[in-house]
């Protein structure tokens, strides 16, 4: 492809210039600008959670607890865990990348309910004002998991308030799904069939579907904490004879599918930007979408797998564990979908890329080390310990928040109408990599070793892979910080760009960069499979 | 359905049409309809795990609610329930008078509900089967702290109910100035039809309520 194509004149008109002023940001309901409230606000959520992480990996470089109290270490790895999970993972793709691309992937002007769409704006920034309050109140020393008796009858800390945070945030995925879901219903253009959708789309559709089917019963099972710690209902008090069990298995039916919230919108993007730089169709399009499909509905299915030693019935463990296997045949077709969508395609490893290629390889690490901890023997070992929290960090950081960093490089020219700077880009991507892995690897063999979770302190044995993990972090820190720096600049001194700078398909390419306020100047009219890119000279 | 001209019906600039607009409203609805039964169920859920392990407790307790008061509550909101149907299918036809009073009449209804509900609550209020913000708990029967428990669901679940029902009297009451009001017929229409979705629920929420609190082991 010729260097060229990708800058352009920047056009007139755009979403961008067509209002100023605080109000044209904050009372806007184009899904465009909504987008965009959600990228500074994840982004600092972002750095706070990784400001927590940065202390507790410090904290970590030597075997006793000298840094930080046992009592502090508990609030920061709380409020790493609740603002990472809550604050940016689940909304991440989803509210920015989701928000900006659904209605023009699906050639429509805007979301089905651009009103809705704002408010479930400011209804996530309430949430986050709360979890910022209950954080200057002292934090909260219960886990993100808030595992009751603990959290209702005896945590002295500002339970309450990270509850309700967590609670409204929720709404806020509601008022997400619903909209997304129908506007890939009601308002696909003409032509645009199911089949033809990107898989991105299909993505976004799955996870909405288990934002609206799951987040409302972490709603109730959050206000049955609540009126139990203030009023004093106790509905899982032992002393009443209520079962603790009984809100795990509420907390993990949410927030099982709530990992499939994170990492199905990552597999989207994954689809996209494997397909463009392969300049290739993506291989067994219908079996990806299905499998997506596949993956949110398992993901229904599993959640008892978090509560193996909780003293559930052994039967319930053999059947959760044998569901868990199943979730692995999805997600293998997925990868090996990724693969042979490469293989004999025109590779090209600009930045987008390489961030797709590092999901490929932690995904498929974090997701084989899962199949070790959904077996129910080797659970019992592995159990809170490293190993854990190694395979979520693999799926979670290694996964979505890879896929994350893909999505922001891939669409920064259409978002911004600007490019980025190509070489800091691929320095970021592979600082990233490297980082990750040296970060979370060693944490497989000190849990494999033994080491529990959730310590301040540990015997000497341990101390020279955690000062790996440890000095892994400090370069993870050095790639995450890097893009937020060039592309800052970018936005001032990057190039235009052009309509298309990947030669990429899909709708949204079709509209200059930055897109126009009503993204199409009249309806668009499909007439071809996603991704055709063979049909191509 | 659309009795007004077309150029005078204001379709949302995302659509194409007033028909897609429609369908967009609906499925919307339903789909909020359906993350409601999810939080309900939730509860319902921890409740029929509690009614496994205490069934002869919490049917005991169960009896000591007033079933009759809430039975006529029933039989008050189901009667709302037709009343806004009622109302939902004037306005589809263009009668404002009769939509209107209909929107009236469910929500008086639905006030009634609420004062013989807050009636209920001061009794057992008063009998001292209100088992926390270190309330006195006088229940005399059997197993009085597994009993706590069914208390407990009872006051979260008829007060998650009620706070639906107080959202939808909000609802119905905007319904009910946009009647009076009367802009544009066919927008009425639909955003009555809407509405009366979610006080169709309310009231499908309240039979399961009132089965599974009032009537089990009766």
């Amino acid at each position: 492809m010729i260097r060229d194509a990708r800058t352009g004149p920047a056009p007139r008109h755009h979403y961008l210039n067509a209002g100023h002023g605080l109000a044209s940001w904050f009372l806007t309901k184009d899904h465009k600008r909504i987008a965009w409230l959600y990228f500074v606000s994840i982004t600092g959520f972002f750095f706070l959670g990784g400001l927590a992480a940065t202390l507790i990996r410090l904290e970590l470089i030597t075997p006793n607890g000298d840094l930080l109290s046992s009592d502090a270490y508990n609030r920061l790895f709380s409020l790493h865990g609740i603002v990472m999970v809550w604050f940016f993972l689940i909304p991440s793709i989803p509210t920015t990348f989701g928000n900006f691309l659904l209605p023009l992937m699906v050639g429509a002007r805007d979301l089905a309910f651009p009103r809705l769409n704002l408010l479930s704006w400011y209804v996530y920034i309430i949430g986050g004002l709360f979890t910022l309050i209950a954080a200057v109140a002292g934090g909260i020393d219960t886990g993100w998991t808030f595992y009751t008796p603990y959290s209702t009858l005896f945590a002295n800390g500002a339970v309450l308030a990270a509850a309700t945070g967590v609670f409204i945030v929720g709404f806020s995925s509601i008022l997400t799904g619903i909209n997304f879901i129908v506007t890939v219903h009601t308002m696909r253009a003409p032509g645009l069939t199911w089949f033809r959708l990107p898989l991105f789309v299909w993505a976004q559709y799955a996870t909405s579907l288990v934002m609206v089917l799951a987040t409302p019963v972490l709603s109730v099972t959050l206000v049955l904490l609540a009126v139990e710690r203030v009023f004093g209902v106790g509905i899982f008090d032992p002393s009443l004879g209520g079962d603790p069990v009984l809100f795990e298995h509420l907390f993990w039916f949410y927030s099982h599918p709530a990992v499939y919230i994170m990492i199905l919108p990552a597999m989207g993007v994954v689809s996209e930007v494997v397909s463009c730089f392969a300049h290739k169709r993506i291989f067994g399009y219908r079996v990806m979408a299905f499998s997506i499909l596949a993956i949110a509905l398992f993901g229904f299915l599993v959640w008892g797998h978090h509560m193996f030693v909780s003293g559930q019935s052994i039967y319930a463990g053999v059947a959760f564990s044998l569901l868990s296997f199943l979730v692995s045949v999805p997600s293998a077709i997925k990868i090996f979908n990724w693969l042979a969508t490469l293989y004999k395609g025109r590779v090209r490893f600009d930045a987008p890329m390489l961030f797709a290629m590092s999901f490929l390889g932690l995904f498929l690490i974090g997701g084989l080390t899962g199949v070790f901890v959904a077996t129910l023997a080797l659970d019992v070992q592995m159990h809170d310990t490293y190993f854990v929290v190694a395979h979520f960090h693999y799926i979670m950081v290694g996964g979505a928040v890879s896929a994350y960093m893909a999505a922001l490089h891939f669409w920064w020219p259409k978002i911004t109408g600007r490019l980025y700077p190509e070489m800091w880009a691929r320095v970021s991507a592979i600082t990233v990599f490297a980082g990750f892995n040296l970060t979370f690897f060693p944490q497989y063999i000190l849990g494999w070793a033994g080491m529990p979770r959730r310590y301040h302190a540990y015997v000497e044995d341990f101390q020279l892979l955690n000062v790996f993990s440890s000095a892994g972090a400090s370069m993870l820190a050095v790639g995450y910080l890097l893009p937020l720096i060039y592309l800052l600049w970018s936005l001032r001194y990057g190039a235009h760009a052009s309509a298309n700078p990947w030669n990429a398909r899909g709708l949204e390419w079709t509209v200059p960069s930055p897109p126009p306020e009503e993204n199409f100047e009249r309806p668009p009219r499909v007439e071809h499979e996603a991704y055709a890119y063979d049909t191509d000279a | 359905m659309t009795r007004t001209p077309e150029h005078t019906v204001i379709v949302a600039h995302q659509f194409e049409n007033l028909e897609q607009q429609f369908d967009a409203d609906l499925l919307g609805m339903w789909l909020f309809l359906v993350t409601e039964a999810l939080l309900f169920s939730g509860a319902f859920l921890a409740l029929a795990v509690y009614y496994h392990q205490y069934y002869d407790t919490f049917s005991a307790a169960a009896r000591e609610l007033h079933w009759l008061l809430a039975g006529a509550n029933s039989v008050i909101l189901l009667t709302s329930g037709l009343a806004v149907a009622l109302a939902e299918q004037a306005a589809d036809q263009g009668r404002r008078r009769a939509a209107l009073l209909g929107l009236l009449a469910t929500i008086a209804l639905g006030l009634v509900f609420l004062a013989i509900k807050g009636y209920e609550y001061h009794s057992e209020y008063q009998a001292g089967l209100m088992p926390f913000l270190q309330q006195p708990f006088a229940y005399d029967g059997p197993n009085p702290h597994n009993a706590a428990l069914f208390y407990n669901f009872y006051f979260v679940l008829t007060g998650l109910h009620a706070a639906h029902m107080i959202i939808g009297l909000a609802v119905l009451m905007v319904m009910a100035v946009l009647t009076w009001r009367w802009r544009d017929g066919a927008r009425v229409a639909r955003q009555v039809r809407i509405a009366g979705l979610y006080w169709a629920f309310v009231d499908i929420v309240w039979v399961l309520v009132y089965c599974s609190l009032y009537l089990v082991g009766r």
